[in-house]
C-alpha cells in the first residue's frame, strides 16, 4: 500500500500522469468531440463524473465481493457492467436536464460506455493498489485530467478554424498532431509529483 | 463452488444495476404533464411527455401515417413542429429535403415531447379513424395478387376520396406495425373497403393479409393520401396502374361513373404477361355501359404464343400513341417508380401540368 495522499494523486492524474495525454486513453471521442468548447465540457462533465463513481463502485466491488470470494479474475467483465449501468444512468440524467448537450453530444454520449479511459482509472487503481481515498482521487483527477486535455484540445480547435493548415492536414490528422504537441508540454510537469 | 459465486456475484451485480435503471427511468423520464397544440388552439391535448410525438397522437385518436411503427425508417410521418420539438436530429435529416427543414417538418416519431409542443397537421390527418373490421372476401386474383375485403365492424362508415389508401395493423415480433394499401372499393360502398395485395415475399403486410380467413379481424386507420378528384365532368380522367397499383384506379373509375355516367375516361393497365392479368372483364362490361370509358391493357413480356391480341410494351407507350394532346386532363398513376416516371413524362409532353398529376410509387 502507497503512501501518498489522496489530493496528491488527483493532481497528479491531472497532470503529470494525465489519462489522456500520458496514457492516450480515451482517444476517440476526443477527437470527435473536440470541435466546441461548450460540448467538450459537457462531454468532459459526464466523463468526470462516472469515472469518479464508477472508480468508487468499482473499488468496492473488486475489494468487498470479487477478492473475499476469490474471484478477483472476474474484473474486467464486472467493471465493463459497472460502467455501461452507469453511462446508461448519465444518459437519462443529461437527456433530462440537459437536452441540449443531450443532442450536441449525441452518439458519442452512449460511446462514453466504452470510452478506454474509465475502465482505465478503474484498471490503474486495482493495479496500484490504492486505498479508497486514494482512488477517489485518482477517478476524480482522472476525469478532470480527460476534461483538460478535450477543453484545451476544444480550445486549440477552436482556434485553428481560422488558420491556413494544409489541406491534407485538415481536420483529424491536425488534432493528431496538436495532441503530440500538447502531450509533450505535459511532460514539462513531470517533475511535480510523481506516481507509479 | 467457486463457479457457484462467480455466477451468483455478477448476476447480482447485473440485477443490482438494473433495478438501479429502472428506478433511474422512472424518476428521471418522467416529465410530467405536457400541452399538445394542434393548428394553433384547433385541438388542444394534455398529454404524458416522454413518448414520441406519434405516440402522443396516437394514444389521442390522431393517427398518422407512418409504415414502419415508428422505427424512423419510412419517413411517412411528417408533420410540422412549429415550437417545442428540440433541434432536427440526425436520425430525420435522410428524410427531409432541405425546404422541409426549413419550414420546421419534423418525423413525429422521432421527435420526444419534453415539453409544452405546438404543431401543425392537415385537417385530413385529423378525420383519420380506427377500425375494426372483419374479412368478408378474400379471392385470388393473379399467383401472386389476392382481392381482400374487409367490413367495418358495427355501423361505422368510412368516407374516403377515390384514390385514398388506408393503414392495416399486422403483428410482427416487434409489436404491431401498419402498412399501407391503396382503397380499391368505390367510395358509395362506405361500410367496407377493398384493397389489393400482392405478395411480397417476407412482407410483413403482405404476409399477414395473404393468410387471412374470411371472419378474421383486421384492425385498420384511415383514410389517407393527397389524391383530388377534379369535379368538373369536362376533365378527362387518365388512370395508370402498374401491377396491384390498379387498386386505387378501380376505386376512382368506379366512383366516376358512379356520380358523371358520361365522363371520358381512359385506363391504363400495364404488366408483365397474361397470368398478371386481372379485372379485365369487370372493366370491360363497365365500359359497355358506359362508352367514354376507354380501358387498355399493355403486357411487357406477353408469352410466346399468348393468346393476346391487345397493347404489347411498357404501358407508357400506349398512353403516348392513344392521347390526344392538349386536352383538359388529370391524371392519377400508381405503381413502380420507373413507369410513374415514364408515364409523367409522357403526360407532361401531352400539356398536362404537373399539379395535375397524381402518383402513389411503391
Amino acid at each position: 500500500m502507497n503512501e501518498t495522499s489522496a489530493i496528491v494523486i488527483l493532481i497528479a492524474a491531472i497532470f503529470t500522469n494525465n489519462i489522456l495525454l500520458a496514457n492516450f486513453l480515451g482517444m476517440c471521442s476526443f477527437v470527435a468531440c473536440s470541435n466546441q468548447i461548450g460540448t467538450a465540457i459537457g462531454l468532459g462533465t459526464a466523463v468526470t463524473f462516472v469515472t469518479v463513481t464508477t472508480s468508487m463502485i468499482n473499488f468496492a466491488v473488486y475489494h468487498y465481493v470479487l477478492v473475499p470470494l476469490e474471484l478477483a479474475h472476474l474484473q474486467f467483465i464486472v467493471f465493463i457492467a459497472v460502467i455501461a449501468a452507469f453511462v446508461q444512468f448519465v444518459e437519462m440524467f443529461v437527456e433530462r436536464f440537459s437536452p441540449k448537450l443531450y443532442f450536441a453530444l449525441g452518439i458519442f454520449l452512449p460511446l462514453i460506455t466504452v470510452n478506454c479511459a474509465i475502465l482505465g482509472a478503474s484498471m490503474f487503481l486495482i493495479i496500484r493498489n490504492y486505498t479508497f481515498a486514494q482512488s477517489v482521487g485518482f477517478g476524480f483527477g482522472g476525469g478532470l485530467g480527460w476534461m483538460l486535455a478535450i477543453v484545451l484540445m476544444a480550445g486549440l480547435r477552436q482556434k485553428m478554424r481560422y488558420s491556413n493548415i494544409p489541406k491534407p492536414f485538415e481536420n483529424v490528422p491536425i488534432a493528431m498532431i496538436v495532441t503530440g504537441v500538447l502531450a509533450m508540454a505535459f511532460m514539462g510537469f513531470g517533475g511535480m509529483v510523481s506516481i507509479q | 463452488m467457486v463457479y457457484l459465486w462467480a455466477i451468483l456475484a455478477f448476476g447480482g451485480l447485473v440485477v443490482l444495476l438494473s433495478l438501479v435503471l429502472i428506478i433511474a427511468e422512472k424518476v428521471l423520464i418522467n416529465y410530467g404533464i405536457c400541452k399538445l397544440d394542434i393548428n394553433v388552439g384547433e385541438k388542444p391535448l394534455e398529454v404524458d411527455g416522454g413518448q414520441t410525438l406519434l405516440q402522443s397522437l396516437f394514444a389521442n385518436q390522431i393517427f398518422i401515417p407512418s409504415a414502419c411503427g415508428g422505427k424512423g425508417s419510412c419517413g411517412h410521418c411528417k408533420i410540422v413542429v412549429t415550437e417545442g420539438g428540440g433541434p432536427l436530429l440526425p436520425t430525420e435529416t435522410p428524410y427531409l429535403t432541405r425546404k422541409e427543414q426549413k419550414s420546421n417538418v419534423r418525423l413525429a416519431c422521432q421527435v420526444k415531447v419534453r415539453e409544452d409542443i405546438y404543431v401543425r397537421i392537415p385537417s385530413d390527418l385529423l378525420s383519420v379513424k380506427m377500425f375494426t373490421s372483419t374479412v368478408s372476401i378474400s379471392e385470388t386474383m393473379t399467383y401472386d395478387i389476392k382481392l381482400i375485403r374487409l367490413k367495418i365492424d358495427g355501423d361505422e362508415k368510412i368516407s374516403q376520396r377515390p384514390g385514398q389508401y388506408i393503414q392495416i395493423q399486422a403483428p410482427s415480433p416487434d409489436g404491431p406495425v401498419f402498412r399501407a394499401y391503396s382503397i380499391s372499393s368505390p367510395t358509395y360502398e362506405d361500410d367496407s373497403v377493398e384493397m389489393m395485395v400482392r405478395l411480397v415475399p417476407g412482407g410483413i403486410g403482405s404476409t399477414f393479409l395473404h393468410e387471412l380467413n374470411v371472419g378474421d379481424e383486421v384492425i385498420f386507420t384511415g383514410p389517407y393520401g393527397e389524391f383530388y378528384l377534379n369535379d368538373d365532368p369536362e376533365t378527362e380522367i387518365i388512370c395508370v396502374g402498374g401491377g396491384c397499383g390498379l387498386a386505387p384506379m378501380k376505386n376512382i373509375i368506379f366512383s366516376i361513373y358512379d356520380k358523371w355516367p358520361d365522363r371520358s375516361c381512359w385506363l391504363f393497365f400495364g404488366c408483365r404477361g397474361t397470368g398478371d392479368i386481372f379485372y379485365l372483364k369487370e372493366f370491360k362490361e363497365l365500359a359497355k355501359k358506359h362508352p367514354n370509358l376507354h380501358v387498355v391493357y399493355a403486357l411487357s413480356e406477353p408469352e410466346e404464343g399468348a393468346d393476346w391480341s391487345g397493347e404489347t410494351g411498357f404501358v407508357h407507350l400506349p398512353v403516348d400513341k392513344m392521347l390526344e394532346p392538349d386536352l383538359e386532363r388529370q391524371a392519377f398513376l400508381c405503381g413502380p417508380p420507373l413507369m410513374i416516371e415514364a408515364v409523367t413524362r409522357v403526360l407532361e409532353d401531352k400539356g398536362i401540368a404537373s399539379d395535375d398529376i397524381f402518383y402513389d410509387k411503391f
